[in-house]
C-alpha cells in the first residue's frame, strides 16, 4: 500500500455542511432568509474550496513509476467509531483519486444547485427546513465517498437515503408525494439490507472492513484460494450489487426514482440525478478489486446494466411529464455506467458519472427555470414555444440535450463511447452467443433512444407554438440570475468536461492524454488489469461511427416527429395499445402491487391471524387466564360454604395420611 | 387395673370417636353437632387415660386436663356463636349457614 499523508483540512470538508444544516435547523427558523442560504451555500461553497485545495495537495504528492502516477491518499482520521476484538473501525477519512473526483462533483454540482435553490425556493415557507436538509445531505454524501471503511461508507449510504426521503416528501402536506418518499426510502432499504449482509460476509473473509486492509487482502489471495472462496466472493458481490440497484436505481429496484420527482426540482438535479443515485457507481468502483475477482457478477452487472438503459429509455419516450423524462432518462443512463463497470471499464463508470453529474444536473435545473417559470406546470403539452421567454434556459437546456445524446465533441460523446467500446470489447459470452456484441447492439439502440426522448423533450417544450392558456403564458418569465448563472456553469461543463477522459482511440493519434484514466489508474487498476479485449481496435472506428449515426439520427428522428409545430395535446388518446403498455411504465408498479405489495398484505394478513391473534394473544397470553378460571370452576366445587363438607374432607384427609403412614 | 385389657378401652375410645364423626358429619343442627364433636374430644381423652395407666405415665393425665380445659374454652365461644348464629337467622341448620361459599 502506498503511504498516506495526514491532511486535517479534509476533516472540514465533511462536517461544513453538517455544521450548516445543524445551525438551520437549530435557528434556521428565527433567521431571516438572506442569513439561512447564506449559511448554506456558504458552507457549500467553502467545502468546495477545502476540497479543491485537498485535491491540488492530492496531485501534488504524486510519484511516477513505468508511466504512471500513483498519488499519496490523504487521510483524516477523526475517532475511533468502535474496537470490539478484532473489528475495529475508525471515523477516518480516505482522499484517493476516485474519492477526489466525486467530492469534486458533489461539492462543486452541490454548490451551484444550493445557489440555484435560493431562487427556486424563494416562496417556500419552510426555507430553512429545505436547506438543512439539503446540507444535511450532502454531508452524509461527502461521508460516503470519503469513509475509509465499509461502515463509514455505510454510514453515508444511509445517510443520503434519509436525506432522499425526507427531500422527496418535502412537501408532506401532499399525501401523494409522501408516499412518493416512502416508495423511495422502502425500496433502498431492500437493496441496504443486501449490503449489510455483504459486509458480515466480507468481514467473515477478509477480517477487516476497512477498505484499503480488504484491497491488500484481495491482492494477496492465491490462485488456490481464489477458487475456493469463488462462490463466497460472488455472493458477497451480488449483495453489493443488489444494494446498487437500490440506491442506484437499477432493475428490479429502480421504481422509486420516477416517483422521487415528487421533490423540489433542485432536489432531483442534485440527489437524484448527480450525486446520491451514482453512489451505486461508486461503490462498485472503489471495491473493483472484489468485483474483478466474480465474473460472474460482473456479467450479471452488465445485463443489468444494458436492459436497465434499454427500457427506461423506451417509457422515456412516452412521458409527457418533462421531470419523469429526464427520471426515465437517469435511470437509463445509470444503466449505461453499470454496463460499464460490469464490462470492466471501471474508468468509463466514473467519467460517465461525472459528465452525466454535469448535463443532468445541468437538464434538470432547467427544468427547474421552466416549472418555475411557468408556476408549476410540469406538463410538456401545455408547454411550447419557450424559447421567446426563456432564452437562457433554453440554450443551456440545448446543450444539456446535446450532451447527453452524444454529439461529437460534447461530454456525452466521449463517455458513452467509451461505454459502448468497452461492452462491444467484453468477452464474456452467454448461451454461445458473444455477450459483446448483443450488449453493444442495445446500448446503440439506447443512445438512439436517448437523443430521440431528449429532443422530444426539447421541441416539445421549447419550439413550436406556446401551448399554455393565455393567463399562465402572461406570467412566464426567465428565472433570476440566482437560477441562470448555475445552469450557465453546468452547461459549460457539459459541453467540455469531456476533454478530460478523451479516449485513446482519438486521443492517441493527435498526442492527447486521457487524463481522467491516468489519474484514477491507481485505483481502477486492480480491476482493469483482469479484462482484457477481445475485439480488435480496428473495430473502434466503425463502431464509434455507427454509434454517433445513430444519436444523430435519433435527434433528426425528433425533429421529423416533433421539431416541425407538432401538438401533441392529443397524443395520449390517439395512442396504440403498445404506447400505453409503455407510457403506463410496463405496469411494473402495478405488477409489484399485484404480487409483492399483496404478497407482503396476505402474509401480514396470515401472519396477524395466525401468529398474534392465534399463537401469541390466544396460546400464550389468553390461555393462561383461561387454565385459571377452569382451574377455579374446579376448584369452587369443593369451597360450598358447607361446614360438614369440609369436615368430610379433614376426616378423609386424616385417614388417607394414616393410612399412608402406618401401613 | 381391675383386670380389664387395654383392648376394650381403645374399642370403646375409638367406637366413640367413630359415633362422632358419624354424628358431626350427618346431623344438621349444629348444636348436636357441637356435642358430636365433644363425644370425640372425651373418646381421645379415654384412649389417653388407658394408655397413661398401661404404661403409668403421668404424660397421659396432663394432656387430658389439658384438652378438657380447651374443650371448656371451646365449648365457650363455640356456644355463643350458636346462640348469635340463631339470634341472627332463627334457624340452627347448617345447611343454611354458606354465605362462605366459593
Amino acid at each position: 500500500m502506498a503511504d498516506t499523508v495526514q491532511y486535517s483540512l479534509l476533516g472540514w470538508i465533511p462536517l461544513l455542511p453538517l455544521i450548516g444544516a445543524i445551525l438551520n435547523a437549530l435557528f434556521g427558523r428565527m433567521m431571516p432568509k438572506k442569513v439561512v442560504h447564506t449559511i448554506a451555500c456558504g458552507a457549500m461553497l467553502v467545502a468546495f474550496a477545502f476540497s479543491v485545495v485537498s485535491v491540488l495537495k492530492l496531485a501534488g504528492g504524486g510519484v511516477s513509476d513505468h508511466g504512471h502516477t500513483t498519488y499519496a491518499p490523504l487521510v483524516h482520521r477523526y475517532f475511533t467509531w468502535f474496537a470490539a476484538g478484532s473489528l475495529d473501525v475508525q471515523a477516518s477519512l480516505w482522499l484517493d483519486p476516485l474519492s477526489a473526483v466525486m467530492i469534486l462533483i458533489i461539492t462543486g454540482v452541490g454548490s451551484l444547485i444550493h445557489i440555484y435553490s435560493i431562487g427556486y425556493m424563494s416562496e417556500d415557507p419552510s426555507y430553512a427546513r429545505y436547506f438543512t436538509y439539503l446540507n444535511f445531505f450532502v454531508f452524509a454524501m461527502l461521508m460516503l465517498v470519503l469513509g475509509d471503511s465499509m461502515l463509514v461508507l455505510f454510514l453515508g449510504w444511509e445517510g443520503v437515503g434519509v436525506a432522499s426521503y425526507l427531500l422527496i416528501g418535502f412537501w408532506y402536506e401532499d399525501e401523494a408525494k409522501a408516499a412518493a418518499g416512502k416508495k423511495a426510502f422502502i425500496t433502498n432499504r431492500v437493496g441496504d439490507f443486501a449490503v449489510v449482509l455483504g459486509m458480515f460476509l466480507l468481514f467473515q473473509m477478509a477480517g477487516t472492513l476497512a477498505i484499503p486492509e480488504v484491497r491488500e487482502w484481495a491482492s494477496m489471495l492465491s490462485m488456490e484460494q481464489h477458487h475456493a472462496m469463488g462462490g463466497m466472493l460472488t455472493l458477497i458481490t451480488i449483495l453489493f450489487f443488489i444494494g446498487c440497484t437500490g440506491k442506484s436505481a437499477q432493475i428490479p429496484l429502480y421504481v422509486w426514482l420516477p416517483d422521487a420527482m415528487a421533490g423540489p426540482t433542485p432536489v432531483s438535479a442534485l440527489i437524484h440525478a448527480a450525486t446520491m443515485v451514482t453512489a451505486g457507481i461508486y461503490l462498485i468502483a472503489r471495491m473493483n478489486f472484489l468485483f474483478a475477482l466474480a465474473p460472474t457478477t460482473m456479467m450479471i452487472i452488465a445485463i443489468v446494466g444494458a436492459l436497465t438503459a434499454f427500457f427506461a429509455a423506451t417509457i422515456g419516450i412516452t412521458q409527457f411529464d418533462i421531470k419523469k423524462v429526464l427520471a426515465y432518462s437517469t435511470v437509463s443512463q445509470l444503466g449505461f455506467m453499470f454496463l460499464a463497470v460490469g464490462a470492466g471499464s471501471f474508468f468509463a463508470g466514473v467519467f460517465h458519472l461525472m459528465t452525466h453529474a454535469f448535463f443532468k444536473a445541468l437538464l434538470f435545473l432547467g427544468s427547474g427555470s421552466v416549472i418555475h417559470g411557468m408556476h408549476h406546470e410540469q406538463d410538456i403539452r401545455k408547454m411550447g414555444g419557450l424559447k421567446k421567454y426563456m432564452p437562457i434556459t433554453r440554450w443551456t437546456f440545448l446543450l444539456g440535450c446535446l450532451a447527453i445524446a452524444g454529439v461529437p465533441f460534447f461530454s456525452g460523446f466521449f463517455s458513452k463511447d467509451e461505454i459502448l467500446w468497452y461492452a462491444l470489447s467484453n468477452h464474456s459470452a452467454l448461451g454461445g452467443l458473444h455477450l459483446g456484441w448483443i450488449l453493444w447492439g442495445l446500448t446503440v439502440l439506447t443512445a438512439g433512444m436517448t437523443s430521440f426522448y431528449m429532443f422530444r423533450l426539447y421541441f416539445l417544450t421549447f419550439e413550436g407554438e406556446c401551448r399554455a392558456d393565455d393567463e399562465t403564458k402572461s406570467h412566464i418569465h426567465e428565472s433570476p440570475w440566482t437560477m441562470t448563472v448555475p445552469l450557465m456553469v453546468l452547461a459549460l461543463l457539459s459541453v467540455a468536461g469531456g476533454f478530460i477522459g478523451i479516449p485513446h482511440i482519438l486521443g492517441e493519434p493527435l498526442g492527447l492524454p486521457n487524463l481522467l484514466h491516468d489519474w484514477l489508474h491507481q485505483v481502477i487498476a486492480p480491476g482493469e488489469a483482469l479484462f482484457t479485449h477481445k475485439v480488435g481496435e480496428g473495430m473502434a472506428w466503425p463502431a464509434m461511427a455507427v454509434a454517433v449515426a445513430v444519436g444523430l439520427g435519433g435527434i433528426a428522428l425528433a425533429y421529423v416527429k416533433y421539431g416541425r409545430g407538432h401538438d401533441p395535446t392529443g397524443d395520449l388518446e390517439k395512442a396504440g395499445k403498445g404506447y400505453l403498455f409503455v407510457h403506463n411504465k410496463y405496469l411494473v408498479d402495478e405488477l409489484y402491487e399485484a404480487t409483492i405489495g399483496r404478497g407482503i398484505r396476505v402474509a401480514g394478513q396470515v401472519s396477524y391471524q395466525l401468529i398474534d391473534r392465534v399463537l401469541i394473544d390466544l396460546l400464550m397470553v389468553r390461555m393462561w387466564g383461561y387454565t385459571a378460571k377452569l382451574g377455579g370452576e374446579v376448584l369452587r366445587q369443593f369451597q360450598n360454604g358447607n361446614a360438614q363438607r369440609y369436615a368430610i374432607y379433614t376426616l378423609f384427609g386424616i385417614a388417607a395420611v394414616l393410612f399412608y403412614f402406618l401401613t | 387395673m381391675f383386670g380389664i385389657p387395654i383392648g376394650w378401652y381403645l374399642t370403646l375410645s375409638a367406637a366413640l370417636f367413630v359415633l362422632g364423626a358419624i354424628g358431626l358429619v350427618l346431623r344438621r343442627n349444629a348444636i348436636v353437632m357441637f356435642m358430636c364433636i365433644e363425644i370425640m374430644l372425651n373418646a381421645v381423652n379415654l384412649t389417653f387415660i388407658a394408655f397413661a395407666r398401661y404404661h403409668n405415665d403421668l404424660g397421659g393425665h396432663l394432656f387430658v386436663f389439658m384438652v378438657i380445659a380447651v374443650a371448656a374454652a371451646e365449648a365457650g365461644i363455640g356456644l355463643a356463636l350458636i346462640v348469635n348464629v340463631y339470634r341472627h337467622r332463627r334457624s340452627l341448620n347448617v345447611d343454611d349457614i354458606n354465605l362462605m361459599q366459593g
